[in-house]
């Protein structure tokens, strides 16, 4: 290994004028870089250093712009090292382009370098790199390619990526291993920033999982992981490659090079456990594959080593994350102790971090280390602190929850950093609401810590369902009215102190509680109330927000009387103040003090626990309030990544719950039945134990086990945490701080011992479950539901289908776009035209679109050319005839056969007019009898009816299919319908669009959809690109509005008036072509229309 | 060579017309999220000193100047029994001192604290392998070196390639083939000279 790299050493004598050696830095005396290195060091004050590296920039910048410098590389590198000590140095960007661009491989490794650290993927002067790393792609030197695959895999504008992606797919073919692992990388990297772009080489993916280089394979499966974080479904085909590939690794199969201080590839063991533990989640017969393979990593896993330790971490956690096996289990838990236990305190502390994992599904197992946890609760690192309170609240029960909730509240004390103080706020009001039972004194005083510590950076919900809560109330008027009664003389005493010190959402909450409960102590004048909130309206700090607050509560209390000085004073200060919202509060109050009655009808006492319209509503089917945050967190959630530590563990349906009940009680029986499972709260539950899988499938089941342990597994756990408690009091000579700890541990893992599991388990039956706060990490629950709603949205359609005349996407499932259809020929009734949007007007159109109207009740009867031997030949050869004059003179499609039964055959053309598409649609009659459309209308033995509609396209697709039913009587009376589909081509909807080129310039921007892709040229004698366009010209109906030199601009536009603009320009040997348009998809379909265009050249 | 094939001047590569349009071409690209991926790894001295720094996310630079100042704070002021690990903002921080210099990265929550520990360690060892018992100076003075071992290494904040003698071979065929370049330049200068070319 030395030899090699002495051997590149000795060849490198001086590379950048900067020598390699070891200890070189000596050497480099005369390198300007150690020169300046050297000067920086040497001065005392940051003003000098930045005098120095202002003039050595100045000079940098002088030199790189003169014409001849043969120095760029050395001087780029300086730039670099200024930018590195803070100080700007963009002037250098675009040199670091052009170096990687023209320098010789010398120069262009460190203009690639440099590209690379100035840059970051927005930055726009990352164009000028395509053109680079394009070139360097085809190089026939290894290094280019690699040095431009390396910076592909880093940044790369997302726009340009189509434009190199056939290069970089090529290159997994490369014949060195080190191309293709970087072609897989950059392969990749498109895959995260467009996906889209690269769906087609999903089976070249699975070519480089084969790959003879295990490099290669090892960069396959970050993609892997990523997709099958996705779609986990889609990959379980390959979970014995997986297992497979993971046996060899452990078994030492790899070449030693991938040994890591003995271990065999720990990074790919690593990844390779995590994408089984995706695979294997919530599917047992996935899971029963890898558990020998598992159980193997773990047992090789003995080495005292850091990196065997970071692999059992990620073989417990995808033991604790697949389909439970009892003996697994074990040794894992076996394994955590090993951890939790370690004198190494970065062991510790991933062994607390795998517990907090595990305890969700084994909250027992957090009774075994109960002191470990104890003593980390004390630990000097913060860090771990930190940690132990994350394995507390998951632990938090009904009966620990003051304690931990306190050891929470001296955490907040000390730490400093606003992000954890913001999370920990966050969880202590969880906490608190969580378990009424605890609605007293301390849940009051909690709130009131959790609100001036948290202060103004804590989520906004938080003091929303305090109040909330407090307004709603509970059960028992009595509980109520003491709860707030508390909350009123807590804040008294606050606000008579120095209530500047408070941060204003405490201040918000105070004068809203004041305002409506103050009442509640009857010692207290409202008078006094009265001017302890004027106070507030004094200080300084006040934002306007809490001066709204403060005057909306005085406008509560203000009873006239000896009050009304108070609020006269106010009302006179803020009716004039420049703040429309205080204004307006301060006229409220002014009115509304001096006419008691009004203020009784306007604010009566205990209004505002009044939600009752919200369950009306409710009632009624309206959609349940969301709060703005999980609104977005669903329109975000299209990828269903959950961010949270945890959270992927959790069972889905217990957090779509959570959501959903906290709207209203009643809507909890509905959530359960939406997810298909039972109701299950936000508790520990128990889902997995000692005897493997809890069952908990029937929903009935699951009930029963809510509330008694099922007898297979109580007497065990019984017996178990028996030994476990009796533990405890065995040790009982011990020493006074020991025995704190001891009497800590009781108190913290009271609820986790096995007597207490029924109660655990079954606790958070009993309570009202509205007040739940949607725990910040539950993204999942709300993918659920967007899911459902993906789902619901995707069934409309077709029920739509069933009796409208709707046109379908045809290539794609997601959504269904029509059209209008008018008559044209009509007899007389105006009816006829039936209109069905998108799935959103989908109701409306269903019961208008539902009338006989829309069917075929507006034909033209044509005159029957008399009884046919041959009806198959009369469509064949005769419909031409039928067409109505006016399109006779027309090109039409061919007249194509749509379906047919014992009496009617329907055949249709279109035929394109200037500013429309018209359907013909021939009904034949080849039955013997005439046949009674509905409502009106004969259709006599053998002949003909034609219906003309007029087409329009609201949503584009490639095809657009047109669905409609024909219902008609036979003489007989009974009525029948017939079903048809007809396909119309997008291209047939497309018009030429003449615009100018400045016309076009302004469209270009304002559009927002936009696709490109690169096509084939027509080489032909002309010229290339011209070629192309008339190509497309011709078979698209495209308007070409200019032709400058390699590009050209083209316009079309969508009937009726729908643009669309395309920018096509000359690019080694391929047409770029750039779509825009208003309309999405648009510019999808129409790339797709002209590929075929061009292949059918 | 391919280098000399190169077009001259620098050569706008997106619609030219546009530009003069007014069009503007930054990327609208959102990040989908990902799972386990660095998101950058800072090198800085005893005292305080950058020494390198590599950014696996965009940020502004505004931002990479704060996140290094306040990252730097932190991990100085913390002793050396202390964890390696630290919870900054929403992210993992992974520090490791060797002699002088501190090597620091940032994960994500859920990503492995142990497994990025050893891949600073990895790092270190070809830093030591490559300069020969690397010392601060080493770094300090061909800093662009110890980036392009990085870049082998890591590749978009994701283990490249972790096979050492791999990654040692890929910097030694570039440097070598760097000499190559430079031999095979000099008559072609000489000759441009006496424009012969």
């Amino acid at each position: 290994m030395s030899d090699v790299v002495e051997k590149t050493l000795t060849a490198l004598p001086s590379l950048l004028s900067l020598d390699s050696h070891p200890g070189s830095a000596k050497l480099s005396s005369t390198s300007k870089l150690g020169n300046l290195i050297r000067g920086i060091t040497e001065l005392t004050s940051k003003h000098e250093e930045e005098k120095l590296i202002q003039h050595e920039l100045l000079a940098i910048k002088e030199q790189v712009s003169s014409p001849n410098t043969t120095m760029m590389k050395e001087l780029m590198v300086r730039s670099i090292y200024c930018e590195m000590l803070g100080y700007e140095a963009s002037f250098s960007y675009i040199h670091a382009i052009k170096l990687a661009q023209q320098g010789t491989v010398l120069e262009k490794r460190v203009g690639y370098l440099a590209v690379s650290l100035f840059l970051n993927e927005s930055h726009e002067l990352l164009l000028l790199l395509v053109n680079t790393v394009l070139k360097d792609l085809q190089s026939t030197n290894l290094i280019e390619v690699c040095m431009a695959l390396t910076v592909v895999s880093q940044m790369f504008p997302k726009d340009m990526i189509p434009a190199i992606l056939p290069l970089v797919e090529e290159k997994l073919n490369h014949p060195k291993e080190i191309i293709r692992r970087k072609a897989v990388l950059a392969l990749y990297k498109f895959y995260l920033i467009a996906p889209n772009q690269v769906q087609h080489i999903h089976n070249k993916f699975r070519k480089a999982l084969c790959d003879k280089d295990p490099g290669v394979m090892t960069a396959s499966l970050h993609i892997y992981l990523q997709m099958i974080q996705e779609n986990p479904e889609a990959y379980k085909d390959l979970t014995p490659s997986f297992v497979t590939i993971l046996k060899q690794v452990v078994g030492g199969k790899l070449p030693m090079d991938f040994n890591y201080h003995t271990v065999p590839a720990p990074w790919l063991q690593i990844q390779l456990l995590r994408i089984l533990s995706l695979l294997g989640k919530n599917d047992q017969s996935t899971s029963e594959v890898m558990y020998e393979v598992l159980d193997e990593s773990l047992q090789r896993a003995e080495m005292n080593h850091n990196i065997t330790y970071a692999i059992l971490y990620e073989c417990v956690k995808c033991i604790y994350t697949i389909h439970p096996k009892s003996d697994l289990l074990e040794k894992a838990a076996k394994c955590i102790g090993n951890f939790v236990l370690s004198p190494k305190i970065n062991l510790k502390y991933l062994g607390l971090k795998a517990l907090t994992y595990v305890v969700q599904q084994d909250p027992k197992l957090a009774l075994q280390h109960q002191m470990t946890i104890i003593e980390c609760l004390d630990h000097p690192d913060l860090i771990i602190k930190r940690e132990t309170l994350e394995l507390l609240f998951r632990i938090t029960n009904g009966q620990n929850v003051t304690v931990i909730v306190e050891k929470m509240l001296e955490f907040l004390c000390i730490s400093e950093d606003d992000h954890t103080t913001i999370d920990l706020v966050g969880k202590v009001a969880e906490l608190a609401e969580k378990y009424p039972l605890k609605y007293n004194e301390w849940f009051i005083e909690t709130m009131n810590t959790v609100f001036s510590l948290g202060g103004d950076m804590m989520q906004p919900d938080i003091p929303n369902s305090f109040l909330k809560l407090l307004s709603e109330g509970f059960d028992s008027v009595e509980e109520d009215r003491k709860l707030r009664l508390f909350a009123v003389n807590s804040y008294i005493p606050l606000l008579r102190g120095e209530p500047g010190k408070l941060p204003q959402r405490f201040l918000q909450v105070i004068s809203w509680v004041l305002g409506e409960y103050s009442h509640l102590r009857e010692d207290l004048e409202p008078a006094e109330v009265l001017s302890l909130l004027a106070k507030l309206l004094d200080m300084k700090n006040s934002s306007s927000e809490t001066k709204s607050w403060v005057l909306m509560a005085m406008t509560k209390l203000c009873k006239g009387g000896a009050d009304a000085s108070v609020t006269q004073e106010v009302s006179e200060t803020y009716s004039s103040s420049l703040d429309t919202v205080l204004r307006q509060r301060a006229h409220e109050l002014q009115y509304l003090s001096q006419d008691p009655e009004l203020r009784a009808r306007v604010l009566p006492r205990g209004s505002c626990g009044n939600f009752a319209f919200v369950s009306e509503a409710l009632a009624a089917g309206a959609a349940p309030y969301k709060p703005p945050h999980q609104r977005q967190e669903e329109l975000d959630q299209s990828k269903a990544l959950s961010l949270e530590p945890y959270g992927l563990s959790l069972p889905i349906s217990m957090s779509s719950c959570s959501i959903t009940d906290r709207q209203s009680p009643t809507l909890l029986s509905m959530s359960s039945g939406l997810s298909g499972d039972t109701l299950k709260l936000d508790g520990i539950k128990r889902v997995w134990g000692r005897e493997g899988y809890l069952a908990q499938r029937e929903p009935v089941e699951e009930a029963a086990q809510v509330e008694v342990p099922s007898p297979i597994q109580s007497p065990g756990r019984q017996g178990e945490g028996d030994s476990l408690h009796s533990q405890t009091p065995t040790q009982t000579p011990t020493p006074e701080p020991e025995q704190e700890k001891q009497q800590l541990a009781s108190s913290l893992f009271v609820g986790l011992a096995s007597q207490s599991s029924v109660s655990l388990m079954g606790k958070s039956e009993p309570m009202p479950q509205r007040f739940r706060r949607k725990a910040k990490g539950q993204g999942l629950g709300s993918s659920f539901i967007a899911n459902e709603q993906i789902s619901s949205s995707l069934i409309s359609p077709p029920s739509a289908v069933d009796n409208l005349l709707c046109n379908n996407l045809l290539d794609s499932n997601n959504a269904s776009e029509l059209a209008e259809q008018t008559s044209q020929l009509s007899q007389s009734l105006t009816t006829a035209n039936g209109t069905c949007h998108a799935e959103a007007e989908l109701t409306e159109s269903d019961t208008k679109g539902c009338n006989p109207a829309l069917r075929r009740d507006n034909c033209v009867v044509a005159a029957g050319p008399g009884p046919h031997n041959d009806p198959g030949r009369l469509t064949e050869v005769c419909l031409d005839s039928y067409l109505p004059a006016e399109l006779s003179g027309l090109s039409h499609s061919e007249i194509a056969p749509l379906c047919a039964n014992q009496s009617l055959n329907l055949s249709a053309c279109h035929v394109q007019k200037e500013d429309s598409l018209i359907l013909v649609v021939f009904i034949m009659n080849s039955s013997e009898s005439a046949i009674q459309q509905i409502p009106a209308g004969e259709v006599t033995s053998y002949s003909v009816a034609v219906g003309q509609y007029s087409l329009t396209v609201k949503r584009p697709a490639v095809h657009v299919e047109v669905v409609g039913t024909v219902s008609y009587q036979l003489p007989a009376g009974t009525s029948q319908s017939l079903q048809f589909s007809y396909k119309v081509p997008l291209t047939s909807f497309i018009r030429p669009f003449v615009v100018s080129t400045e016309e076009y310039g302004t469209m270009w921007l304002s559009f927002s959809h936009d696709t490109k892709q690169n096509l084939t040229l027509i080489n032909d004698n002309q010229e290339p690109l011209t070629a192309t366009l008339n190509a497309l010209k011709k078979k698209l109906q495209l308007h070409v509005v200019e032709v400058i030199g390699m590009e050209g601009i083209v316009a079309c536009r969508l009937l009726q008036d729908l643009p669309c603009l395309m920018h096509c320009r000359v690019n080694a040997g391929w047409l770029a072509v750039w779509l825009r348009s208003p309309v999405p998809d648009l510019p999808d379909c129409l790339i797709y229309h002209c590929q075929r265009a061009l292949q059918s050249l | 060579m391919f280098a000399l094939v190169a077009n001259q001047k620098v050569v706008i590569d997106w619609p030219c017309f546009w530009v003069v349009l007014g069009g503007s071409f930054l990327p609208r690209g959102v990040y989908t999220v990902l799972l386990f991926k660095m998101q950058f790894m800072l090198l800085f001295s005893r005292q305080g000193k950058l020494r390198l720094q590599k950014w696996y996310v965009p940020l502004s630079d505004k931002e990479k100047k704060k996140i290094t100042r306040e990252l730097v704070q932190t991990v100085l002021a913390r002793k050396p029994k202390m964890c390696s690990f630290l919870e900054w903002r929403d992210l993992k921080i992974v520090y490791k001192r060797y002699a002088s210099l501190y090597f620091c990265c940032a994960i994500e929550d859920q990503d492995n604290e142990l497994i990025t520990l050893e891949i600073i360690h990895r790092y270190v060892e070809l830093l030591d392998k490559y300069f020969g018992s690397v010392c601060e100076l080493d770094i300090i003075f061909n800093f662009e070196k110890a980036y392009f071992i990085l870049d082998e290494f890591l590749l978009g904040g994701e283990a490249q390639e972790t096979s050492k003698k791999n990654v040692l071979k890929a910097i030694e065929q570039a440097d070598l083939l760097q000499e190559d370049a430079k031999e095979a330049e000099t008559p072609r200068s000489v000759l441009e000279e006496i424009g012969l070319t």
